[in-house]
């Protein structure tokens, strides 16, 4: 059984298209928790229970018997209110304090969450059905799961949307420059707190569009968010703030490690492979930035 | 005046104090009730099944305080229990477990709902030397402890694949297998695996792929694409149901062709709905099916049963409730054998029981388990959407032929 991966070279192929497609519905989470942490400097660790309950918005129109694809439009409407709503109520109250309270708030939002998904939607394990089917390649050796490749093809059209709306309009500049400097774009007449908000409401958006296609790729239950919690945490760690590209690509690299560890590791390392890895790249930063007399922010 | 009116209600609080912890320390017994006590997770991670449990343990108790009630010493008594919301969390159902027996002067329990919450009970009672009678902690390690006061209706996790195995030997002319499997890492899963190693090395079959799926896990990919290029007669997977929901999901989509696939929790994924046609053919291990033969004189038979429950709760019974419902009926059968409400005259009984109920047979084991009673299995058949699970084995209960092997995807509709 050793190394099976290296006598059927198909499956080399099989992983690493995997773990590219799953890795990018990952940055697409991180890209969010990214632009929060560099606007808001809040780690928020219910970032994966507001994928969840993206999901399960999703989940509720499959039941009423409209395609769960929808979900990518309908969740992240809804969401980004969810987000709004959570910054106005919690959130702003912690905004300006250190990391630990951000970190303690969105941890209690978290179990909030969690406890009113179980109550309203059950703690069974559901899943949407989106009916895309399977694209053969080689000879059937290789098989892609439409709905992955559906959800990777709208992660990016989200993100390169999302980049685009950074850049070119009014409320997306006025959150690069309280990103920036929040002091100076406060007294420039940015409404910083309104920026704050919005940022919350995009990210939560971002969550709603991924959870979505989790409930037609992956399963849904009112517990399993902060795998996705973890999984983002580490790609934005990984790539920095507010730099999608290489969100993006360590995302994918994320997803690949991760396939290829199940292979030569076995499953069992899979997960503990990647916080492996993190250390290691944890260490190696430390260590590069000490060399440049800098501090890691 | 005021230090005389300050001394009478520290009197009366006295007294009212030592009347509360005196009948509380008698609550085993109250007038005509038998009390029992539960912890059971009615919030949190196992909430639906904690409710299908409290369904069946209320159930049973109607319908035994109805028909009667339990008579002990020529004297009739009615059962009654009393229920904590354990949150599924082991450590909070401990310190519940605790409090109903030194607080609520329990000296009878019911179990949880999962292996898990089970464990975490189980010491307690045995400290405290109460008998426990419980329907949902499968895990074989439950039973090696030696604990003297817990007796489980259910069988060990252990025995809840290996008639499929079996019968993938006897497909194959009684030669061994090839069996690839993945198991969650939790304590019910390994226990399910330990049982089909043990049915490998009884059939010689070969096990060829053997992966452990980390807890957090919810995308089989990599595992099933080694499935596909080593191509196994059997493919076993147990994960709860997420695992359940997981692996139909992905094995239709990345068209894995196995002969034989065997699973766990499909009727509590309610893969039939969930999944439809796509989990058609997949082999499940269950503790119960209405369709069973068994009898008893509360509930008649598994259909009755059904039938029944359908009325109360408004849903099929799952073997969660049906097992539940049976520790009622162990708890009664034992203390009027006893005829006594002494713990361990009742304990005593328990080790004696061997009776039969709508669930099944019951005897226990040195370590406590259900050794009377085999496992089942069935395989989820559909006639065009409609889809439902039925009996394929133990042969002397299946409704239906075992349909092996499993049709390629290529000529799947």
């Amino acid at each position: 059984m050793d190394f099976l991966i290296f006598k059927a070279p198909m499956l080399m192929v099989q992983a690493s298209l995997d773990g590219i497609l799953l890795g990018i519905l990952f940055a697409l989470i991180a890209y969010g928790m990214a632009l929060q942490w560099g606007v808001m400097n809040i780690i928020n660790i219910a970032q994966g229970d507001l994928v969840i309950l993206g999901g399960y918005i999703a989940y509720t129109i499959y039941l009423w018997g409209i395609h769960p694809a929808w979900g990518v439009i309908i969740s992240p409407i809804i969401m980004f209110f969810v987000g709004w709503g959570l910054y106005k109520l919690v959130i702003n109250k912690v905004v300006d304090r250190d990391l630990f309270i951000s970190i303690l708030a969105t941890f209690g939002i978290a179990i909030v969450f969690q406890q009113l998904m179980n109550f309203i939607f059950g703690a069974d394990v559901v899943v949407a059905q989106s009916e895309y089917g399977t694209t053969m390649l080689f000879d059937n050796s290789v098989t892609l799961p439409n709905s992955k490749i559906f959800s990777a093809f709208i992660s990016v059209l989200y993100a390169v949307a999302l980049v685009i709306y950074m850049k070119k309009s009014r409320l997306g500049r006025a959150i690069r420059a309280t990103a920036q400097n929040a002091r100076a774009a406060k007294i420039l007449g940015v409404d910083t707190e309104k920026v704050y908000a919005a940022t919350f409401g995009i990210n939560a958006a971002l969550c709603g569009i991924a959870g979505a296609l989790i409930s037609i790729t992956l399963t849904l239950h009112p517990y399993v968010g902060l795998p996705y919690t973890v999984r983002s945490f580490m790609i934005v760690i990984v790539a920095g703030l507010g730099n999608l590209p290489a969100v993006a690509v360590s995302g994918m690299g994320l997803g690949l490690f991760e396939e290829f560890a199940d292979y030569i590791l076995g499953t069992e390392f899979r997960i503990g492979a990647v916080f492996m890895l993190l250390v290691f790249i944890l260490v190696y930063r430390r260590f590069k930035l000490s060399k440049k007399r800098e501090y890691l922010k | 005046m005021n230090k005389i009116a300050k001394l009478f209600v520290t009197f009366i609080s006295a007294i009212t104090l030592t009347l509360v912890s005196f009948t509380s320390s008698f609550a085993k017994v109250e007038g005509e009730y038998i009390v029992l006590g539960s912890a059971i997770s009615l919030t949190g991670k196992y909430s639906s099944n904690g409710v299908h449990t409290q369904n069946g343990y209320n159930m049973a108790v109607d319908r035994i305080n109805k028909m009667g009630g339990v008579e002990v010493q020529g004297k009739k008594y009615k059962f009654e229990i009393i229920y904590y919301d354990d949150e599924s969390n082991p450590k909070r159902a401990a310190q519940l477990a605790e409090r109903l027996i030194k607080q609520d002067g329990v000296h009878y329990m019911l179990g949880p709902y999962s292996s898990g919450l089970t464990k975490a009970i189980a010491p307690v009672t045995e400290k405290y030397k109460i008998p426990m009678v419980e329907a949902n902690g499968a895990s074989r390690s439950l039973f090696t402890k030696g604990y003297k006061y817990l007796f489980a209706v259910l069988s060990p996790a252990n025995q809840y694949l290996e008639v499929a195995i079996d019968l993938a030997v006897e497909k194959n002319g009684g030669k061994g297998v090839k069996i690839a499997q993945a198991f969650e890492q939790d304590a019910f899963s390994q226990d399910v695996r330990l049982g089909i190693l043990d049915a490998a090395k009884r059939t010689g079959s070969e096990i060829i792929i053997d992966d452990k799926l980390p807890k957090e896990l919810n995308d089989m990919a990599a595992t099933l694409a080694k499935v596909k290029a080593v191509k196994p007669d059997v493919l076993v997977v147990s994960g709860h149901t997420k695992g359940a929901l997981t692996a139909i999901r992905q094995i239709s989509e990345m068209k894995v062709d196995v002969p034989m696939l065997a699973m766990t929790h499909c009727d509590a994924a309610k893969l039939s709905k969930q999944h439809g046609k796509k989990s058609e053919f997949a082999l499940c291990a269950s503790q119960w099916h209405k369709n069973l033969s068994y009898k008893d004189k509360f509930f008649g038979s598994g259909k009755k049963y059904a039938k029944d429950f359908q009325k109360e709760f408004g849903y099929d019974p799952p073997y969660q409730s049906a097992e539940s419902s049976a520790a009622l009926l162990v708890f009664k059968d034992a203390f009027e054998r006893a005829n006594s409400f002494d713990r361990d005259a009742v304990r005593d009984a328990l080790v004696d029981t061997e009776m039969q109920t709508f669930y099944g047979n019951i005897k226990f084991g040195p370590g406590g388990q259900n050794v009377a009673k085999p496992m089942i299995l069935f395989q989820v058949r559909c006639k065009g959407d409609d889809c439902e699970n039925r009996v394929v084995a133990p042969t002397k209960w299946a409704s239906d032929k075992f349909y092996h092997p499993i049709p390629k995807w290529s000529d799947r509709s």
